[in-house]
């Protein structure tokens, strides 16, 4: 490989050319996102943000290859994305782990499809362990998901996409069901982890202030139907980020006050007539 | 005895509390006039204790007492048919002291149709474990690719929702032609009254597994195995159970109905024998084994499915 593609793979490692995606309803074309045109850098963190019903998980979806666009087009390390697969994994938004699996098992079948091929049982496990305790969860293991709480759901969700070393990790609204203790807990977790295994990272979110403290990148979707994207806004602040510190940082202010002015003054939110 | 089994499983509550509540409504039960005068003479009752006898009573005046007056309903009300048809139909009391009798030795077997209820009773469950578990072998499968495949599901519809109506008791005279014997023709027909309820459940139950766990597997990319022994089977197994218990309820109301027509040892033929020898203590006899068998049956079922049940991902 030479320098050139390396340098385009470094900055154009996930590109979304053109993307529109319509969905058929009962009520006839539905246009859900039109002219998408974004490219995300290997390494890169980047939050998708906007109102609800704006698209944001429709564009991760295609993103993750669960679905496929109406046109344009999605490339992956310069692959045109078809289909999903374990090297794009996918935090969803309500953790979907499998309730008759004890939490290490709902890892470990993530750990044995991508790995199972050439490596021993005792790795698997041990990967699997490594995954537990990456999320801090060693000791429930053996716990069913109805035994556990939603944070620690959560986390398994997290552990368990972790555990496949994607090169792309794509979370679809991660923390938005946790409370803000958790949340705040869960976002210095996740700061950390991605700081060691330098994940490419993309997430859908609501909130503003995990958009600043998380991303490098914070992409500003416009109201749906036919919602596009409005603004990238490149968030410049050193890591690692402390919560506590960030809070009064005049850039930290700036970058808030931003996506907040894009949120509520430019994209205000008008209810639809149904 | 009777009412022990008879209205247990009816109630929604956990079986093992609901056992120990009886047991200690029944031994409270007695003490109850005498425990107004045993609290007061008692020393100082604690507040605990006397919570527990609050927590008793109530549990007495919800659980115990609503199952024992319908039953003394039950009991009342064929009594009262018993004598205004001036004992045609017997009362309790003699049907009580027949049952004993019956009872006392249920395992005698004086050649083909005079063996104990015991025997009519294992021979009528032997047919519907034959018939059943064939259907089961089946209908579940079948149920499986259904479910999965919407040209089968599309193509198969139609035909079950033209079949599914049918008694099964009309499929009787073509089990005595295909089969030449009234043993497997009485087997063919819980066959084919317990195969729907399980092709439709497990059917329903593989459309819904959520699409999340779809989703998993996609991102997975799990091989079609893993899905199957991983997602779509725990996923479908609580549908698949209420098809066997809808199943098995069905078919034990048929083998009664079927053994009637076909003769042999079994429950149904008891009845029917009975019947020619004007037997009608035997008949009211028949009538409670049948629903106990029933009710037990039911109530296994439901015990297995609670245990396969797990809690489903909220959106």
């Amino acid at each position: 490989m030479n320098a050139s593609t390396h340098a385009s793979l470094s900055t154009k490692f996930i590109e979304v050319q053109g993307v529109e995606q319509t969905f058929k309803t009962a009520k006839g074309l539905f246009p859900a996102l039109k002219d998408i045109h974004l490219t995300i850098a290997k390494g890169e963190f980047v939050a998708l943000i906007g109102h609800s019903g704006c698209g944001k998980s429709t564009l991760l979806n295609l993103i993750a290859g669960l679905t496929t666009p109406t046109n344009g087009a999605l490339l992956c390390a310069n692959k045109e994305i078809n289909g999903s697969g374990p090297e794009r994994a996918v935090v969803f938004q309500n953790h979907s782990l499998l309730p008759w699996l004890t939490c290490f098992d709902n890892i470990y079948l993530a750990v044995e499809r991508v790995f199972g091929a050439k490596e021993s049982k005792a790795q698997l496990k041990a990967r699997t362990d490594a995954a537990l305790a990456l999320v801090g969860l060693t000791h429930a293991g053996q716990k069913r998901p109805g035994e556990i709480s939603g944070g620690m759901k959560q986390r398994v969700g997290i552990a368990r996409a972790l555990c496949m070393e994607p090169q792309v990790l794509l979370m679809d609204e991660p923390f938005g069901a946790l409370d803000a203790l958790t949340r705040a807990k869960l976002q210095d977790e996740l700061l950390e982890i991605v700081a060691r295994t330098h994940s490419t990272v993309v997430m859908v979110t609501h909130d503003v202030d995990e958009a600043v403290l998380l991303s490098d990148k914070i992409v500003m979707m416009t109201n749906g139907p036919a919602a596009t994207i409005g603004e990238v806004l490149a968030v410049d602040l050193p890591r690692p980020r402390k919560r506590v510190e960030l809070a009064e940082d005049p850039r930290y202010v700036h970058y808030r006050k931003a996506v907040i002015d894009f949120l509520y003054t430019r994209q205000a939110h008008v209810e639809k007539v149904a | 005895m009777v009412s022990a089994v008879f209205h247990s499983p009816l109630e929604p509550t956990p079986a093992p509390s609901q056992d120990a509540m009886k047991n200690a409504a029944i031994s409270a039960q007695p003490a109850s006039a005498a425990s107004q005068k045993h609290l007061k003479t008692a020393a100082a009752p604690t507040p605990r204790a006397a919570r527990d006898w609050a927590a008793l009573s109530r549990s007495f005046w919800q659980n115990v007492l609503p199952p024992l007056c319908g039953l003394g309903l039950l009991v009342g009300l064929w009594a009262l048919v018993s004598a205004s048809t001036k004992q045609s139909i017997p009362g309790p009391y003699e049907t009580w002291l027949q049952a004993l009798e019956v009872f006392s030795n249920p395992f005698y077997s004086n050649g083909p149709n005079d063996q104990g209820v015991g025997w009519n009773v294992l021979a009528s469950l032997q047919r519907v474990a034959i018939g059943f578990g064939l259907a089961a072998v089946v209908g579940i499968p079948a149920g499986f690719v259904i479910g999965r495949f919407a040209f089968l599901s599309r193509m198969f519809n139609p035909l079950i929702s033209l079949l599914r109506p049918v008694s099964p008791l009309a499929w009787l005279p073509i089990g005595l032609l295909v089969f030449k014997g009234a043993n497997p023709a009485a087997i063919w027909t819980i066959f084919i009254c317990s195969i729907w309820p399980m092709i439709i459940n497990t059917a329903v139950g593989v459309q819904r597994v959520p699409q999340d766990y779809m989703n998993v597997a996609r991102v997975l990319n799990l091989s079609e195995w893993k899905i199957a022994t991983k997602i779509l089977f725990p996923a479908v197994l609580p549908y698949m159970l209420t098809g066997v218990r809808l199943a098995v309820g069905t078919a034990w109301l048929v083998i009664v109905a079927a053994e009637m027509l076909t003769g042999g040892v079994g429950i149904g033929f008891w009845v029917w024998d009975e019947w020619n020898n004007l037997n009608v203590k035997n008949i009211i006899i028949a009538i409670f084994v049948i629903g106990i068998v029933g009710l037990v049956l039911e109530f296994a079922l439901i015990k297995l499915a609670t245990a396969f049940t797990f809690e489903e991902v909220k959106s």
